[in-house]
């Protein structure tokens, strides 16, 4: 029966939230620790802090970990199921019938409607991320790393996987100096 | 072979992808527009507008669908693996590990120094989908849709369904020659 519970909780709190991972969290949260009680706020918190700093989807990593813990194994996978699965099928139904009826004129025309939405959505998500990143390091050097990254992945061509692997071992080298500034300046 | 490369394209996307589902969007677009060739532009964007027009993670959506597309449902089996499985793996073996450092600057850093880079393959894509829609519709519906898009979308704060729903509506009417 706990499989089911998780299967519920995560396939509610995913099939509400609208716009992405982020959204979904506080649905999850009032399944997890106000429904099931599976764990207190404290708990919850601290898992989505540290699933923060992880790469991937932050949705799979919260529900296959809580469902880990409740549920072992089988509860990770009824997390996940619950979760992904019922969204994807939808996507892909979707898709599979836009694409089938693509020479009738008025489904190409929707298809083209969409287009400048996507483009919409993208230079939100920009700004979000060059808002965010200007709220944790300041404009200086937000500006000094878009202009690096420009460089790098248009000018130079280089791909991208090698530029974040890059940015990824420069904050773990550039820990100690940083740190020492802030004892300093404190 | 495909699978492997449906396995390769998503682990690359989500193992690099800093910064929640989003940030995978175009580590993604890199992978099977522009490296295997499986979708255009035109199609990558579909996939972005219908995937934020429903319900739950981003990420996966467009994994699952593009894996289908590539090599059926096998072939979304394992690019839901690819997407979902390095990062819970991660985090279930690391947790206690990750406990102790997750306030440290370190830590906070990583996430903090990819965010502009990601930012700028945001905004690339950005400009490849008004791109190709400008070359599909032209600049005065391209300039519309966009505009009355972003104004429901932030402004006024309408659901993502409703107007990608209207959009259809919208190009099935005025858009279908």
């Amino acid at each position: 029966m706990k499989s089911w519970d998780i299967f519920v909780a995560f396939f509610r709190s995913g099939m509400l939230g609208y716009g992405g991972g982020l959204s979904a969290i506080p649905l999850m949260k009032r399944e997890v620790v106000e429904t099931y009680k599976w764990m207190d706020d404290d708990e919850f918190s601290d898992i989505l802090a540290l699933a923060n700093t992880l790469p991937g989807p932050i949705n799979t990593k919260m529900s296959g970990y809580i469902g880990w813990r409740v549920g072992g194994f089988w509860g990770m996978l009824s997390a996940l199921v619950g979760t992904v699965l019922p969204t994807v099928v939808l996507l892909i139904i979707f898709l599979t019938v836009l694409n089938a009826y693509k020479d009738k004129p008025w489904v190409n025309g929707m298809s083209k409607a969409v287009i400048p939405i996507a483009g919409v959505m993208l230079g939100v998500l920009t700004w979000d991320f060059i808002k965010k990143s200007k709220s944790t390091m300041g404009w200086t050097a937000t500006i000094i790393l878009l202009i690096i990254s420009i460089v790098v992945m248009q000018v130079l061509g280089i791909h991208p996987a090698i530029l974040i692997i890059g940015l990824l071992g420069s904050a773990l080298l550039t820990k100690n100096k940083k740190e020492e500034k802030q004892v300093k300046a404190s | 072979m495909i699978y492997w490369q449906i396995f390769l394209a998503n682990f690359m996307a989500n193992l690099l992808g800093y910064g929640g589902g989003p940030a995978t969007i175009p580590l993604l677009e890199n992978e099977v527009v522009d490296r295997y060739g499986w979708f255009s532009v035109h199609e990558f964007s579909e996939i972005v507008a219908l995937g934020n027009a429903l319900p739950g993670p981003i990420a996966t959506k467009m994994a699952g669908y593009i894996g289908y597309a590539q090599g059926g449902v096998l072939g979304a089996i394992i690019a839901l693996f690819a997407c979902v499985a390095p990062s819970l793996i991660l985090i279930i073996a690391l947790l206690g590990i990750l406990m102790k450092f997750k306030d440290t600057n370190k830590v906070k850093n990583m996430t903090k120094l990819v965010r502009p880079a990601i930012a700028v393959l945001l905004g690339v894509m950005t400009i490849d989908f008004f791109t190709t829609s400008y070359k599909g519709v032209g600049i005065v519906q391209t300039a519309i849709i966009g505009i009355v898009s972003l104004l429901l979308l932030e402004k006024w704060k309408v659901s993502p369904v409703y107007v990608i729903g209207g959009a259809l509506v919208y190009g099935a009417i005025f858009l279908g020659n």
